[in-house]
């Protein structure tokens, strides 16, 4: 049997899988002749990169070495740039001669785009594409305080710029659009993304226009952006996208659009001719990452071998190859009509998610800082089943569907022996659990002798999988950080599924969140007391034995066991009755400290325990309440005393400070609040150092949010500026609301919106109908905390007693 | 030994506390969400923090002014070279009793 003659032009990732996929099928079918301008056979390209930042040699990334040629016959012209392609005579001129073909196959790839700025032609201007580029940037590195700016925050830009970077030159970015990566990536991924860089010192401009480039004895010198900044140089890397390269392909005739255009089974206009790789154009799409073309050179190599095979493009997802860069992004996550979106953030641990549905179906996500569940996600969205049942839970990942279906385990554990799991290495499960089984018990081991997920990490997660199937309990997931030891939860976590799973008394909470203690204990009890009695005011009422001591007894304890008892003065403001029955009680019960505190109101300090309920009843018949001054929730709002007697005065703030106390009293929050208004600018009631600070001026009222005077010192930022006190009280109240319904347990506003931004508080709080609901969801839970615990408990005196006084006994 | 009296279990809260008085000082005396009972020292050796303040969890308290750990069962702190005193306890129909033996000081002197 005589073999058929097939000429491959291009060695890239494409064809030399289609080739490998070939001499599988067809082990003796065919005589090849692998021409390559690029004076070396097929590399790893996309890992050019860890070869640029040193992490890898480029040996480690050689994919076919000379044996693998040798071996399969193939008759190499590397470095030979093919001249013409003769369709009528079937044959291909390279620079040293013509070889005849039955089948062509034609992967000439792709060429950086350059944008033809003045002075792009300089010496030190690059694109980021191949080998020689790398090399060019490794020397440029190592000149001592060396400069390079990328222009393009893409993929491969950044990727370029951390590499540099890494090798020690002082790097910028330029990149045209608003956000990094603005094609993978949404404004809020971008935005931490950028931080993360520049946290590595590297120099990130966005929204910056190049204009040109400036040389000296013809070597670049420095980029100019279009606002006149200028960016010194030694190196200039473009890396703003690719253009298929067709030129070859057009000489010859082919049809060609933006790629060459090719069918399903991968074949031009001419019968006798495949094409695959970045070079292509299949029903309109053009191609830049390596899935689709591993797919494409399966369908070349099936048609090859008369074998039926169709191309579908499919879905694609995106990771960032720079070391500590956490990011995936996966389908379409553009805003529009009928589409919802689930956002998590944990801005402490530098964490964003969101996922993107319409009509019940993911449709797209973008994760930074924590992509573990990035592959149960892409699953979703190649399969496009319906999440409606998991919707509430499902930015947690598939650890909290529960249902036999829905775990990705077994997903992993169906899958077959030759399943492949990393496409960079090609690597199948059965390579992975082999080596697994031979002792690499962990992830490092596991890329260390298999290579992956050693590449572009995509496939990190479900390695992960593989290695807790075939290991069991012996392997553990690295997860976020938790409350406590109790739980494998973070705060957030348990915030979210109290309400996504409507968990609604701590027994719900311990069983189905997994805790691993019988009923929590001093760090996690309390914060989870207080979300359930934040999330269903009705259904949860607070449990004391789940407060600290202060809490639970309604008074602050001394450090020699006695308490101080804080009556509450309404804005500051008091009355000569109510001063009386103060007196009164401290001399009643010995009180040997009577103070006046920072928030206008007066102190007895050094109450025996024994005796609290009985001060507060006496406090109670003079009208007096609980100041709450032991509680995370609302202590004192401060006034000064405004348009009633101050000639400055622009409003009443008294009045005001009254009605905002006695709408706010009573509530928990997740950590103390304080509340102040000052009647004008200067502010004497220091309204600028508390978690709400109104200011009144003559057009209304500036509030001010997120102050502090404590171990921190902070001014409020502005929330808004309100004409009517009634909009000062509604946004206050829905400020505290919302407070109330994200804040971890023991943040302080200020620290809460340090981690959500102000930005959102703001965005939130615009919205007339949030606000809305914010006051009537307040109203709710107030309609049972806003009354006096005093009061409750003089009732029960006897539980501030000694159970017994066995001193007595043993005297008798 | 000498069995005392000293209350119902229902007044003692579930996961709570109440103080008893004796010679030898105050006694905490807990009863946990599995309403089983326990008699400690009420001072944490620390910086004598009352225990019967803390937070009650599993058969563990916190001090409420310095979060040390007690075990309720051994009086053993966790994580910490320190220990409370504990004392036999016995609950019959309802009522919880304690060993007075070795707390009526004035007696056996």
């Amino acid at each position: 049997m005589t073999r058929k003659k097939l000429v491959v032009i291009g060695a890239g990732m494409a064809s030399g899988r289609a080739l490998e996929h070939l001499f599988d099928a067809d082990p003796d079918g065919w005589d090849v002749t692998l021409f390559n301008a690029e004076p070396r056979g097929n590399y790893n390209r996309i890992m050019l990169s860890p070869v640029l930042s040193g992490e890898k040699s480029y040996g480690e990334i050689v994919i076919h070495d000379d044996d693998w040629y040798a071996d399969h016959r193939v008759t190499c012209r590397f470095g030979e740039r093919v001249l013409a392609v003769d369709r009528a005579a079937r044959t291909v001129t390279g620079e040293t001669g013509t070889v005849a073909y039955d089948k062509l196959l034609i992967a000439t790839g792709s060429n950086p785009f350059m944008i033809p700025l003045p002075g792009h032609d300089l010496d030190g201007v690059i694109a980021y594409r191949d080998l020689e580029d790398t090399n060019r940037m490794i020397d440029a590195a190592a000149t001592p305080g060396a400069r390079a700016v990328v222009i393009g925050g893409g993929l491969l830009g950044l990727e370029a710029a951390a590499g540099l970077r890494l090798r020690g030159m002082e790097v910028t970015v330029v990149h045209l659009m608003g956000h990094l990566m603005d094609r993978q990536l949404d404004e809020a991924a971008g935005y931490l993304l950028r931080k993360d860089l520049e946290g590595r010192g590297i120099d990130v401009r966005v929204s910056a226009n190049s204009k040109e480039i400036l040389g000296e004895n013809g070597k670049v010198k420095a980029l100019v952006l279009e606002d006149g900044t200028e960016l010194p140089c030694d190196l200039l890397v473009m890396a703003v996208g690719i253009r298929p390269n067709t030129a070859l392909a057009a000489e010859a005739g082919l049809a060609v659009g933006r790629g060459i255009h090719v069918d399903d089974q991968m074949i031009t206009s001419d019968e006798h001719i495949l094409s695959v790789g970045e070079c292509i154009e299949h029903d309109g799409a053009v191609f830049g990452l390596v899935a689709p073309l591993y797919d494409q050179a399966k369908v070349a190599a099936a048609t090859l071998t008369g074998t039926e095979a169709a191309f579908k493009p499919r879905e694609l997802s995106t990771k960032l190859k720079v070391t500590g860069c956490d990011l995936f992004s996966s389908g379409d996550f553009a805003e529009g009509d009928g589409r919802e979106d689930i956002v998590y953030r944990d801005p402490a641990r530098g964490v964003y998610k969101r996922l993107v549905i319409e009509a019940d179906r993911l449709i797209g996500a973008v994760m930074y800082g924590d992509t573990a569940d990035s592959n149960w996600f892409f699953g979703l969205i190649q399969s496009g089943e319906d999440i409606s049942a998991m919707r509430e839970t499902l930015i947690f990942g598939p650890a909290y569907q529960g249902g036999p279906d829905a775990d990705p385990l077994s997903a992993v554990a169906a899958l077959p022996r030759d399943a492949e799991i990393c496409g960079c290495n090609g690597i199948c499960k059965g390579t992975i659990t082999d080596a697994i089984a031979g002792g690499a018990t962990d992830l490092g081991a596991v890329r260390a002798q298999t290579k992956a997920s050693a590449s572009c990490g995509t496939c990190t997660g479900l390695v992960e999988q593989l290695l807790q199937v075939t290991l069991g309990e012996d392997f553990e997931v690295p997860t976020a950080q938790p409350i406590c030891g109790c739980c494998d939860l973070s705060h957030e976590d348990v915030r979210r599924l109290i309400k996504g799973r409507e968990l609604k008394s701590q027994e719900a909470v311990w069983q189905e969140l997994g805790w691993k203690t019988r009923n929590g204990c001093h760090v996690c009890r309390p914060a989870v007391n207080f979300y359930l009695l934040a999330d269903w005011p009705l259904e949860y009422r607070d449990d004391p034995q789940s407060r600290f001591v202060n809490e639970r007894k309604h008074a602050n304890i001394q450090k020699d066991g006695t308490f101080s008892v804080v009556p509450r003065m309404w804005g500051g403001i008091t009355s000569a009755a109510e001063l009386r029955a103060i007196a009164d009680a401290a001399e009643k019960y010995n009180v040997p400290t009577v103070k006046v505190t920072g928030g206008q109101r007066i102190d007895l300090l050094g109450v025996r325990g024994e005796d609290l309920p009985a001060i507060w009843d006496d406090l109670g018949k003079a009208g007096l309440v609980s100041g709450h001054a032991y509680s995370k929730g609302l202590r004192t709002v401060k006034t000064c005393v405004g348009t009633d007697h101050c000639r400055f005065g622009t409003q009443d703030s008294t009045g005001l400070g009254i009605k905002l106390e006695q709408i706010l009293w009573g509530s928990w929050t997740p950590h103390k609040v304080k509340l102040a208004v000052s009647g004008c600018p200067r502010n004497c009631a220091e309204a600028t150092c508390k978690d709400v600070g109104i200011v009144c001026v003559d057009s209304g009222y500036q509030v001010g949010v997120g102050g502090a005077a404590g171990m921190d010192v902070k001014e409020t930022e502005r929330l808004v500026d309100v004409a009517t006190e009634a909009e000062a009280i509604e946004w206050t109240t829905a400020f505290i609301q919302l407070y109330r319904e994200n804040a971890r347990y023991l943040d302080r506003p200020y620290k809460w919106i340090a981690k959500v931004g102000l930005d959102w508080v703001k965005e939130t709080l615009a919205s007339a109908d949030e606000r809305a609901r914010l006051v009537e969801a307040f109203e709710l839970s107030q309609s049972i905390y806003r009354k006096d615990p005093w009061a409750e408990h003089a009732k029960q005196a006897e539980r501030y007693q000694p159970l017994a006084d066995l001193t007595l006994e043993a005297a008798e | 030994m000498s069995w005392t009296d000293i209350c119902a279990i229902d007044d003692i809260p579930l996961r709570g506390a109440r103080k008893l008085k004796t010679a030898q000082g105050c006694i905490a005396v807990f009863r946990t969400a599995e309403n089983e009972v326990f008699a400690t020292s009420n001072t944490c050796p620390h910086k004598g923090g009352p225990l019967s303040d803390g937070i009650v969890h599993g058969q563990s308290v916190t001090c409420p002014l310095h979060n040390w750990v007690f075990d309720l069962e051994t009086g053993q702190a966790h994580g910490e070279a320190g220990s409370i005193a504990t004392y036999p306890l016995r609950v019959e129909e309802g009522r919880v009793l304690i060993d007075t033996s070795g707390l009526t000081g004035r007696t056996a002197a």
